[in-house]
């Protein structure tokens, strides 16, 4: 389970995509003929050689996302995102789409804490076209009140069928907001309600002004391409644009010192099956010094990585407490990662027992460190779904967008396997021990209102439940 | 290349530059025959290490014995807890050591297989996984273990809209057919499956007759054959799947309002549809890209989504069965306009069923629907997902080649035809789902209207 904070224009494809990713993530490096250029206006243009198939996929990424939204604007990077597809001076509403499509392209774009990024899927043949459509869309955006009113409701509903429709989502939206007490990395990438329904036209051409310029944009181009002539095409349709503005180092208010544990107890009519979560705040891949977001990733999949992991055997296998159980870290974004364990109580199993459970396993853990041949075992797996990343042009183009986005650097994904390969059992324990601190984490429960939870627990037999 | 920008005229410089679209030149597919008699489809590749094998056996959940339902998900969820003589434990800490995997799922009338392994580890992946599909053991342990998480994801299901609408949705199309329900059963059945199910289900199943496989990736031919006669070669040649009669749809409209005070409604609509072996199916695909299927575009994302903002996602999609096919439209929508996009989707379905489309919506969805066909086929993994995908449409190895051509071939005439045989609005059958505001019911429909069914 990873949480991949992004929004997409449209659902469905980058659904799919996550799903995929999840399973290879994160995952790289090996020998990617990886081609890094800066252009005279700052622009930072990243080619990856596939020729596989006589097509391309074509990114821009700007540094900007949730995170760095003014206060009681959230929601207006996504928003500006969708926006992005409403034409320009030369482009009408709705154009770019068309275009892309009849030559064969799909396109679409998405949204995270960090950035805002775009891309387009299509013959290798094309590149300059989209490019010359991505560069007109990033300086002469143009908006009609008409439009930025109606892709609004459409911005609300998106909210409602991700987020309000689904308890699970706003059991992980309030999580968030918990974790994170200061940084923004609390907020929704898709914005509070009560935000959302204000924003104004006004507000996202400043926005737009202010951070999509070229010195705050990464092109990444992967594909049936000869790096050269990418540079080329670059330096043609992006190299003559003027910075609009002056990209300064984003500020974003750190987590103050923890001081509290917390806990969330969320019940909700629609939920028939208790959940468990507690997240920790932790280092990022960029943030982290001396290898310890290597050590919690691999401290994770071997505490809670699949069926063969510590949380799973103990837990599920053996105690039979739970239905579910794992671990997770998630190190991508900017800022702060998270580490994470989640559970899901066996058939008739309370939830404090299983809590009480999962706490002793981790006690335990922590205090003895995890088997070393489970930890070789995480580790070549790890490496292994390196080599398995090779295999989709789209996920190597997002992940050194996401690492040039993020600050975090083309050299962190190329090294990335190798450095995995060298964790130790004692560099693992020594990660988790500074990371899985109480003051440092919350702990939650998504749970049925109280009668349903009393009358599920009687009937523990599950057959006799009805699942209508 | 240059473009030349200029308001309006933008599509016009487009539409004369145009180039001829892609041929998958770089994709070769074979038809190989192993040494034990099983056709394969091999598309061979060497440029990332791994090799990557699909598979189908014919069969699914449709035929889950009454009392039983849920059987074929529970199977392939069993396949990698113990084969032969190793144990669940034993079994999953050898996977991972190899760094493959398996992924088995049932459908409605497939049981389908992924397989994918780093070319350096194949032989010994390839022996677990022929282990699994030949000697699985259902141990109690495992299988109690396995049962806990179906019944526990089946609850979770129960929480979400989007499921339950389409239970509701799938009930009202299908009736008392096993189409209706959930492939992953329900509480009852989950309940009452014992390992003796499972064994006499993988033995009906799991035979040669009518197994599909395909493989791509990092190795050569025999090296491939040798690979799919170790997996599949011992199988018995006769399945004992049953025949699945197909369903019979219903002949009137209905509408139905599943009430649940949730923040959005969820819209489904749906009806009998044109079958895949239909001369007019590739028409078909086309209309329905143009009406619902392509995304920003479409007639129904552009009425409802662009113009008036009532849905982040909306869509249709023609869904194919081996004996029936089945049209359907979607849309998430705020509660108070919920009936006002329902109706508006009707109202595009119809027009679309009349009218037909245009020559401009025709040609461009034939250029996007050609000129993309490559970017299905540009990974190992994405190359063994689509050719199953074409194999389980039953379809002939020179589709590959002849595909964009049947595509280009549609004449306005062709889509005309095709939608009018596609789209049934006089027998749709709709639900919303969630809290729409009270129709006006016993208010006299307009003729023709279907009524409100509750």
């Amino acid at each position: 389970m990873r949480w991949r904070n992004t929004h997409a224009r449209l659902p469905g494809l980058l659904l799919a995509l996550l799903g995929w990713l999840a399973l290879a993530w994160p995952a790289w490096a090996l020998n990617v003929p990886v081609k890094t250029w800066t252009l005279n206006n700052g622009l930072t243009l990243v080619v990856i050689p596939d020729h596989r198939a006589p097509v391309v996929t074509h990114m821009v990424w700007y540094r900007v996302g949730a995170a760095d939204e003014p206060a009681g604007k959230t929601g207006l990077a996504h928003y500006l995102e969708h926006l992005m597809f409403k034409g320009t001076k030369r482009i009408a509403p709705g154009e770019f789409s068309r275009i892309i499509k009849r030559y064969g392209g799909n396109e679409n774009a998405f949204t995270s804490r960090d950035y805002t990024a775009y891309f387009q899927r299509i013959a290798s043949d094309k590149l300059g076209m989209v490019m010359e459509m991505e560069a007109d869309r990033m300086q002469n955006l143009q908006l009609s009140e008409k439009d930025v009113k109606t892709e609004l409701e459409v911005i609300k509903e998106e909210r409602r069928m991700r987020t309000e429709n689904d308890p699970r989502t706003l059991f992980a939206e309030r999580m968030q907001a918990m974790l994170f007490t200061a940084h923004p990395y609390r907020r929704p990438v898709v914005g509070w309600m009560a935000d959302v329904k204000h924003l104004t036209l006004a507000d996202v051409m400043a926005f737009y002004r202010r951070f999509y310029t070229p010195a705050n944009a990464v092109v990444v181009v992967a594909g049936d391409v000869e790096p050269e002539k990418v540079r080329a095409l670059a330096l043609k349709h992006y190299g003559a644009l003027k910075n609009t503005a002056a990209v300064r180092p984003r500020w974003r208010t750190p987590e103050p010192p923890p001081l509290a544990a917390r806990r969330l107890m969320m019940r909700d009519a629609r939920v028939r099956q208790p959940t468990f979560q507690r997240l920790w705040v932790a280092p990022s891949y960029r943030t982290a010094k001396g290898g310890m977001a290597h050590a919690l990733d691999v401290f994770a999949d071997a505490l809670g990585g699949g069926t063969t992991s510590v949380l799973y055997r103990r837990l599920v296998v053996k105690e039979k407490v739970a239905a579910w159980a794992g671990a997770f870290y998630s190190g991508d974004d900017r800022d702060y990662g998270t580490f994470g364990v989640y559970a899901t109580p066996a058939p008739g199993v309370t939830p404090e027992r299983l809590e009480a459970r999962i706490d002793a396993v981790l006690k335990e853990v922590l205090e003895r460190g995890v088997d070393e041949k489970r930890l070789e075992r995480s580790k070549g797996s790890m490496v292994a779904s390196a080599i398995y990343a090779l295999d989709s042009q789209f996920a190597l183009a997002r992940i050194f967008g996401e690492a040039m986005a993020t600050e975090t650097g083309v050299q962190s994904v190329l090294t990335w396997d190798e450095r995995i390969a060298k964790v130790s059992g004692e560099e693992a324990l020594k990660a988790a021990r500074a990371v899985l601190r109480p003051a440092n984490a919350v702990t939650g429960w998504l749970l049925p209102p109280e009668k349903k939870a009393k009358a599920a627990m009687r009937s523990s037999s599950a057959e006799k439940e009805s699942a209508r | 290349m240059m473009v030349a920008f200029g308001m309006r005229r933008f599509l016009l410089a487009i539409l004369l530059l145009l180039a001829p679209p892609l041929a998958a030149s770089a994709l070769e597919v074979r038809e190989v025959k192993t040494p034990k008699g099983i056709t394969v489809w091999f598309a061979e590749d060497h440029t990332v290490p791994i090799v990557a094998m699909n598979y189908a056996f014919a069969g699914g959940a449709a035929a889950d014995p009454a009392g039983k339902e849920g059987l074929a998900n529970f199977l392939s969820a069993m396949l990698d807890e113990g084969a032969g003589d190793m144990t669940s434990e034993q079994f999953q800490e050898r996977m991972e050591e190899l760094a493959f995997s398996m992924d088995h799922s049932a459908g409605r009338e497939w049981f389908s297989g992924s397989f994918r392994s780093l070319s350096r580890n194949l032989d010994e992946s390839v022996k677990l996984l022929a282990l699994a599909v030949n000697r699985p053991r259902f141990d109690a342990q495992p299988l109690e273990r396995i049962r806990r998480q179906l019944l526990v994801s089946l609850r979770k299901k129960a929480e979400d809209p989007e499921e339950r609408a389409w239970d509701a949705f799938r009930r009202m199309l299908y009736g008392k057919h096993p189409f209706a329900r959930a492939v992953d059963g329900d509480l009852r059945g989950i309940g009452a499956i014992t390992a003796d199910d499972l064994h006499a289900l993988h033995k009906r199943l799991f035979a040669r007759e009518k197994l599909l496989v395909v493989v791509a990736g990092d190795i050569d031919e025999k090296h491939m054959a040798q690979m799919v006669d170790t997996v599949f070669g011992d199988l018995p040649a006769k399945s004992g799947m049953p025949d699945i009669a197909p369903p019979v749809f219903p002949k009137q409209a209905r509408m139905k309002i599943v009430r649940r005070v949730i923040p959005q409604s969820i819209v489904l609509m749906g009806a009998d549809s044109i079958r895949r072996d239909d001369a007019d199916f590739i028409p078909a695909y086309v209309v329905n890209h143009i009406l619902g299927g392509g995304g920003f575009g479409s007639r129904l994302m552009e009425e409802v989504r662009e113009k008036r903002g009532l849905a982040y996602s909306v869509y249709s999609a023609l869904i194919t069965h081996e004996k029936d096919g089945v049209f359907f439209a979607y849309a998430g929508t705020r509660n108070d306009k919920a009936l006002l996009a329902r109706d508006i989707m009707l109202e595009n379905i119809r027009r679309v069923a009349k009218e037909g489309v245009t020559a401009r919506e025709l040609e461009e969805a034939k250029d996007h629907l050609i000129g993309s066909w490559p970017l299905r086929f540009d990974s190992t993994t994405k190359i063994a997902g689509m050719l199953l995908g074409l194999r389980l449409q039953h379809l002939g190895i020179d589709y590959l080649k002849k595909r964009n051509d049947l595509m280009r071939a549609v004449s306005l005439q062709d889509a005309k035809r095709a939608a009018r045989r596609m789209l049934h609005p006089e027998r749709m059958q709709v639900v919303v789902y969630g809290n729409p505001p009270q129709p006006a019911a016993a208010k006299a429909a307009p003729a023709g209207e279907p009524a409100v069914a509750r």
